[in-house]
Parts: C-alpha cells; structure tokens; sequence
C-alpha cells in the first residue's frame, strides 16, 4: 500500500498532516508515537474505517497501485482486513460460525469449502489444534488469546491482501502476546501486516519497518533497526529511549 | 510454534562457535610454525587473520540485533551477554597467534635455542585450556570452565619461568638477543592467550550459573558472608 499526503479530520480537527508512506508487500510494517499522535487514525484510513467513524481525509491512498477511494469499501474491508484490540468474535455464534460469517456473507455455500476454508484460517491462526475438537463451542467461550487468534483466522478467511492490527494484544497476557507476535511473524510470509502499538520493544520485536507519529505528523519511518539503534530524528532517539511521550 | 528469536539466538551461537574453531586453528598453526620453523604456515595465519576481524564484526552486528530488536532477559541475556565477551575475546586470541606466527619468522632468521625451553609445554597448556574453554561454552559446562581457571597460575609460572631462563641464556651468550627476544615473545603471547581462555571460561559459568567469578569475586562473597 501506498500513502501519499494524508491529510485525516475529525470535524475541524486535524488528527494527519501530510502522511506519506510505503508498505511494502509481505512485510510488516509497526506505527508507533504516543497517545492522539494519530497512529489508529492512519491504520483506520488504510480501509476507509476512518470514515465510519465520521472522519473526512484528504490524500491518496493506494492499494496494489488503485486508489482506495474507487474501490467498493465492502470489498476493501475484504482485501484489508483489521483486528482490532479488544477480540471481538460474534458473540452468538460458534468458532466454526465466527470464522465462516464472512465467506457466508459472500455467497458461500457449500460445506465443504467453508469447512476446508475454516480449517485453513484457524491453522494460519495457530489455533487449530486448540479448538478442532470444539469448533461448535461459542466462540465467547474460548479465552482472551484465543479470542484475538480466532478475530485473527475470522479475517484470514476471507482472503486478504493486507491486515491492519490496532493494539491486537494489548488487552492480553504475555504468554497470549508471544503467541501473537510469533504468529505475525508467520503471517508476513502470505500478507502485508501494519500493527500500531504503545509497546516499543513490541514494534521492535515483530516488525520490518517502524514509522514514529507525533502530533499528526509522520516524524520518521524507516527499517525497524535504524528506528531502535540510530534513528535519524532526536524526537525519535527521545520517543524510543523513553525520554518522552 | 518455535519460538522466531530462538532460532535467531542459535544461529548467533553457531557463529561464536564457528569463530572459536577457526581462531583454535590459527593458534595451533602458529604454535606449528614456530616448533617446525615453517615460514609458509606462520604466513597463512598471518594471513587469515582478516577473517577472524570479520567474524567478530558479524558477531557484534548479530548480538546489537538481538538486544535492540529482542530485548533478552534471564539466560537468554547472559548469553548474548557472554557470545559479545567471548567475540571480542577470541578476536583478540587471533591477534596473539598472529604475534606468535610473527615471532616465529623471527626465529627462523635468527634461531635462538633448541629445544625452546618451556614453550613447548606452555603451548600444550594453553591450547586445551582454549579447547576446553570453547568446549564448556558448547556443552554449557560449568565444570568444565572451572578447570580451565584452575590451570591459568601454571601458565603464568611457566611464563615467569621463561623470561629468567631467557635472561640467564642472552647473559652467557649476547648473540642470541634478538631469538630470546622472540622467545620471551611467544612466552608472554601464550601466556594472554592462557588469560583470555581464562575469561571466556569465567563468562560460560556466568552463562551458566548467573554467578561472577572474574577477579575472584566468588571467593570474596563467600569470605564476606562467613564473615558476616
């Protein structure tokens, strides 16, 4: 995906100034900067997510060299799929149903094919093994980490080229958050994965590329071990090291 | 699921140990070329030495990696911890052989004695003393490395050794000077060499054991609580 001179409102309040920025294919790609600096705004506008929040944006962003904007955003939601921080799987539905919604949604049918696509998610989740005995078990049944995984295999089932992760394992336990992050690193290998997060030493684990946000602004972006052994910008050097923010 | 950093933490470790096995090489050649007065082998470890620098580079460049983008902690930072010491360590090994390659084209031009004194022995010491140091970073053994601390005051007696039977030769034939030069050289080359092994066992146990035995720290701990 492609950013070029993002500009994001919320009414008269401007919440990006001018964000340019790459994401390359099968990379992952970590938004950092404190809080309000506008890092979950840019996520939101890389699927037009922003604008159901009642949010306007100037600029263009590009996926695969099309312009978003002229895409359908049913089926943009599709090819950019997000996981949000709290897991939110449908709450009246089994795991098989959770993962399955949105084939269901599409047009699929068959048994089979959802049953083999449903498979396939939750094994790219890491949680086939954890539920293939229980997949008609509520999925509010499942715990926390398990919950964020099958969010996960809900969204890998559709097919996405890019997956937008807000914060995805804030709200869990370090043992869930290595899970997470360990499943990140196997996702790049199939998708694009842009991840904000408040955690430094997170970005610094599980990503390709960091960009630092401050006040709107894109302050620097670049590979992951310049940002967090030499960045170029001292509001960087400041924000890693912990000086502020 | 196999956890992304172990991998990177083995491979890290492999290297360190590729390192060692080509930095105990260069010793054993030098050692070679100085007891068989070989100029071809005291020039090929003159000349691999390049490579040593460039491991130790790639090893630094691995271990910044793992602690800026990894944050290790408990055994996994000891490690890296311990693979940064033992780098620059080995690296430093390699220098020393180097000197000793140096030395021994000295003596080819100008032979000092025959046979030379305690520097066979020395060298047999010091290179198991390298070789079991390596070994107790391998096995992760903790034993191991504390029998390489317990055989650095032999080395360091055997030096002393050196240096006055040196002396008392040069002063009952003066012409020798420039070989007991290089003689007493190699001595003191040995005898860091011997140093060197010694830190590398005493980062293993620190590895190992999260316990500091450098500069007799342990001894001193112990001394203090039976005094406390």
């Amino acid at each position: 995906m492609k950013a070029e001179g993002v500009n994001a409102f919320f009414g008269k309040t401007q919440a990006l100034k001018g964000v340019s920025l790459d994401v390359p294919e099968n990379q992952v790609v970590a938004v950092i900067g404190p809080s309000g600096c506008g890092k979950s705004t840019f996520l939101r506008c890389l699927n037009r997510m922003h604008e159901v929040a009642g949010g306007s944006r100037v600029g263009s962003i590009l996926l695969d060299g099309e312009n978003i904007d002229d895409i359908d955003p049913v089926n943009l939601r599709r090819r950019v799929g997000m996981v949000f921080q709290k897991p939110n799987p449908f709450p009246t539905m089994s795991v098989f149903d959770n993962v399955a919604a949105g084939l269901k949604l599409n047009g699929t049918r068959d048994r089979g094919k959802l049953a083999e696509v449903v498979e396939r998610s939750l094994r790219q989740a890491a949680l086939w093994d954890e539920v293939k005995d229980s997949l008609q078990k509520s999925g509010v049944s499942l715990s926390g980490g398990q919950q964020q995984r099958l969010c996960i295999a809900r969204t890998l089932a559709v097919d996405p080229e890019v997956i937008l992760m807000d914060e995805p394992a804030s709200a869990l336990d370090p043992i869930s958050t290595a899970k997470i992050e360990e499943l990140i690193f196997q996702l790049k290998s199939s998708y694009t994965v842009v991840i904000v997060t408040h955690n430094m030493q997170q970005a610094a684990r599980v990503s390709d590329m960091t960009g630092f946000f401050y006040m709107g602004n894109l302050i620097e972006y670049d590979v992951t071990k310049k940002i967090f052994t030499a960045p170029s910008m001292k509001q960087t050097e400041d924000y890693v090291t912990g000086r502020f923010g | 699921m196999e956890r992304h950093f172990q991998k990177e933490l083995d491979g890290l470790k492999t290297s360190l140990i590729k390192m060692g096995s080509v930095v105990e090489e260069s010793l054993s050649t030098a050692i070679q070329a100085l007891f068989e007065q070989d100029e071809a082998l005291a020039q090929k470890v003159i000349d691999s030495d390049e490579r040593i620098n460039s491991l130790e580079i790639e090893i630094d460049n691995g271990v910044i990696d793992i602690l800026a983008l990894k944050q290790p902690v408990a055994s996994d930072l000891r490690l890296i911890i311990a693979v940064q010491k033992i780098n620059n360590d080995l690296e430093r090994i390699g220098d020393h052989a180097v000197n000793i390659a140096e030395s021994a084209l000295g003596l080819v031009r100008t032979p000092a004695t025959e046979p030379m004194l305690e520097l066979p022995s020395m060298a047999d010491i010091t290179k198991a003393m390298l070789r079991h140091a390596l070994d107790s970073f391998i096995l992760l053994d903790p034993q191991l490395a504390r029998s390489v601390l317990e055989r650095d005051d032999q080395i360091d007696k055997l030096n002393r050794a050196m240096t006055k039977q040196v002396i008392q030769l040069v002063q009952s034939d003066p012409r020798i000077i420039e070989g007991g030069l290089d003689l007493i050289r190699v001595s003191r080359n040995l005898e860091r060499v011997a140093d060197l092994a010694t830190n590398i066992a005493e980062e293993v146990i620190f590895h190992t054991q999260a316990k500091v035995v450098k500069h007799h720290a342990e001894e001193k701990e112990n001394t203090r609580k039976e005094n406390s």
